[in-house]
């Protein structure tokens, strides 16, 4: 194909005059859309936002299921100029509107069921137009069908540029708000050249699309296929949480380019029943967001030996930012986890130690990382952003807060981190979060969250609640009521109540003794 | 059907909320949406009903709709049972 697109539309836009009739994507629910169909609803969608004056410096929030209309609408409100704001239209009302308060959408495009987010928001956080899907336009909505049936933005009316955001993805935030993560056009495209240089994907690719769009891993699902003109198969939440049924949904399907956190493909390994399926068309296995127990690797690797598998690695800040191949076999003895290995042709990576000393090669610092595909910063949090930053060599470096180590031709090797965040099948989850939410419990007076891992194990957080023996509440309530707050991946595995929290000779909460899991008075 | 519901509710708390009081899981409590049961952890519980209750489960029967608290379950089962004898 021609040179790289300076924005994202425009992959869409090329695949659409190259391969009008090929499958862009694939919606189990609703079939096949072709990349001229998808191109086409995407323009009327942007002219529709276009006539709302909703443009460049706008939001368009995306409070709906994975479906055709969420790839048109979010293609649609970049055509249009605006960044799109992918929301998790599983998490609680209160989650939702935390974020909508904190980042203010032009438009949402919702579905009905997920239309009592948007009461209860204070008039400055409203959305002032709300795309409905599946209904009628009545008071103070309009019908997604309306707003895809609009004429396309004129030529000139097109301005979207490669430094405009193109998304803002919210993640957990420590200090019990979640952020967003800013992206640029030109932070996607420099990651998506650089993946279609080394998975060099064709026209005849069927992509998974199985994280949802508000997690970064969506990114390659997404724009790597467009890109190639590739089809991508939306995988939904229910299926993409069900391993039988998942693995099912690739044989059947002939899916070439699996990605996904690897607790699912550890699943698929353990009850997926891979031998009596046919995923011979698979040809590439990428995994992030998480380290992959070794164990449940070599399960995997046995059970489908054919495809490549590469170990990805990276923040949403950066999206991939290094790789590494994995050698088949696993050996039988392994059991140390695999690098996260060469840092990506479009990155730069620097390892700093205490007192930001850059380190030699073997010894343990945090990771930096510099070049095209670093974030803008965090949505009205320009202190946050700032901390996260360093100049270097008249470069801009972001911190990833994670510890590596770097070790001749394997590359980096991921060591852990110095803060509070830990990962749950894939999912960035800040213990302070959850202990923010916590506070919030009437009956509880203190409360401290800690992350356990064994390896070859689920992480598994704990939550230590200090609370008056006598006004207890019940394990149940406590789930319940984080419920309400917070998405299930954060909802903490076990309860353990106590009269005081451990302290430290300064007085302050114990973790160290807590994580070793001695707290429990 | 109350010894279904008291099979599930016992192994419920035995395996997900050890240390919880009987009384504290209600039929009606949500178990998926509440976050008692994670994914993994009702993969686990199908695993047990189709071995103790010998009845076969789809994958498309245990969606949240039909399958999130303990009366939901223990109704589940019993139709399972009668369709098959």
């Amino acid at each position: 194909m021609t040179g790289p697109a300076a924005v994202l539309p425009a992959y869409l836009e090329q695949s659409a005059a190259r391969f009008p009739k090929r499958p862009a994507v694939v919606d189990p629910a609703d079939g096949a859309v072709s990349y001229a169909r998808l191109n086409g609803m995407a323009d009327r969608f942007a002219g529709y936002l276009g006539s709302r004056g909703i443009g460049a410096g706008d939001r368009v929030g995306l409070l709906l299921p994975k479906g055709t209309v969420k790839v048109a609408a979010l293609y649609g409100a970049m055509k249009a100029g605006a960044a799109y704001v992918p929301l998790d239209w599983t998490a609680p009302a209160a989650r939702l509107r935390a974020i909508l308060t904190d980042c203010p959408m032009r438009t949402v495009v919702v579905h009905p069921n997920c239309l009592a987010a948007l009461d209860d928001l204070a008039p400055a956080a409203r959305p002032q137009t709300v795309v409905v899907t599946g209904e009628r336009s009545g008071a103070g909505a309009v019908a997604w069908e309306e707003a895809a049936a609009h004429p396309p933005l004129a030529a000139g009316e097109r301005t979207t540029r490669a430094e405009d955001l193109a998304y803002i993805l919210y993640t957990s935030g420590s200090t019990g708000v979640p952020k967003g993560v800013m992206l640029t056009h030109e932070n996607a495209t420099s990651f998506v050249e650089w993946a279609g240089g080394v998975f060099r994907p064709t026209e005849q690719d069927r992509f998974s699309s199985h994280a949802p769009f508000y997690f970064d891993l969506s990114v390659l699902d997404l724009y790597l296929a467009s890109r190639h003109g590739a089809c991508v198969y939306l995988i939904g939440d229910d299926l993409g949480k069900n391993p039988r049924e998942l693995a099912r949904f690739i044989a059947a399907n002939r899916l070439t380019v699996w990605y996904s956190a690897p607790s699912i493909l550890g699943l698929m390994a353990e009850f997926g029943e891979l031998a009596k399926l046919d995923c011979s068309a698979l040809r590439l296995a990428l995994f992030a967001g998480e380290v992959f127990p070794v164990k449940r690797l070599r399960a995997l690797t046995k059970l489908w030996p054919h495809p490549r598998y590469y170990n990805l690695y990276g923040p949403t800040e950066t999206n991939v930012c290094t790789f590494a191949p994995i050698p088949l076999p696993v050996p039988e003895g392994r059991t140390d986890p695999y690098p996260i290995g060469a840092v990506c042709d479009h990155c730069e990576a620097l390892v700093l130690g205490e007192e930001g000393r850059p380190v030699e090669p073997g010894r343990e610092g945090l990771l930096h990382i510099a070049g095209p595909a670093v974030f803008r910063g965090y949505w009205n949090r320009a202190d946050e952003s700032r901390d996260r930053f360093v100049e270097r060599y008249g470069k801009r470096w972001y911190n990833t807060g994670d510890v590596v180590v770097e070790r001749g031709r394997e590359g980096f090797v991921y060591l852990g981190r110095r803060d509070r965040m830990v990962k749950r099948r894939g999912y960035r989850i800040e213990l302070g979060e959850i202990e923010s939410v916590l506070h919030r419990h009437l009956l509880v007076r203190e409360a401290a969250v800690v992350a356990r891992s064994e390896p070859g194990a689920d992480v598994q957080i704990i939550a230590y609640v200090a609370t008056r023996p006598e006004a207890r509440p019940s394990m149940i309530e406590m789930k319940l009521f984080t419920a309400k707050h917070l998405p299930t991946y954060m909802s903490p595995d076990r309860f353990e109540f106590v009269a005081e929290l451990p302290r430290t000779s300064t007085a302050k909460v114990d973790y160290q003794t807590l994580r070793r899991g001695a707290g429990a008075g | 059907m109350n010894e279904v519901k008291e099979d599930i509710r016992s192994y419920v708390l035995q395996e997900f909320l050890p240390g919880e009081s009987p009384s504290n899981l209600q039929d009606d409590t949500p178990l998926r949406t509440s976050g008692i049961l994670s994914s993994v952890a009702t993969l686990q519980l199908i695993t047990f009903l189709e071995e103790h209750y010998k009845i076969e489960v789809e994958a498309h029967e245990t969606g949240v709709e039909n399958f999130d608290s303990v009366a939901d379950i223990a109704a589940f089962v019993v139709r399972k049972k009668e369709g098959r004898s």
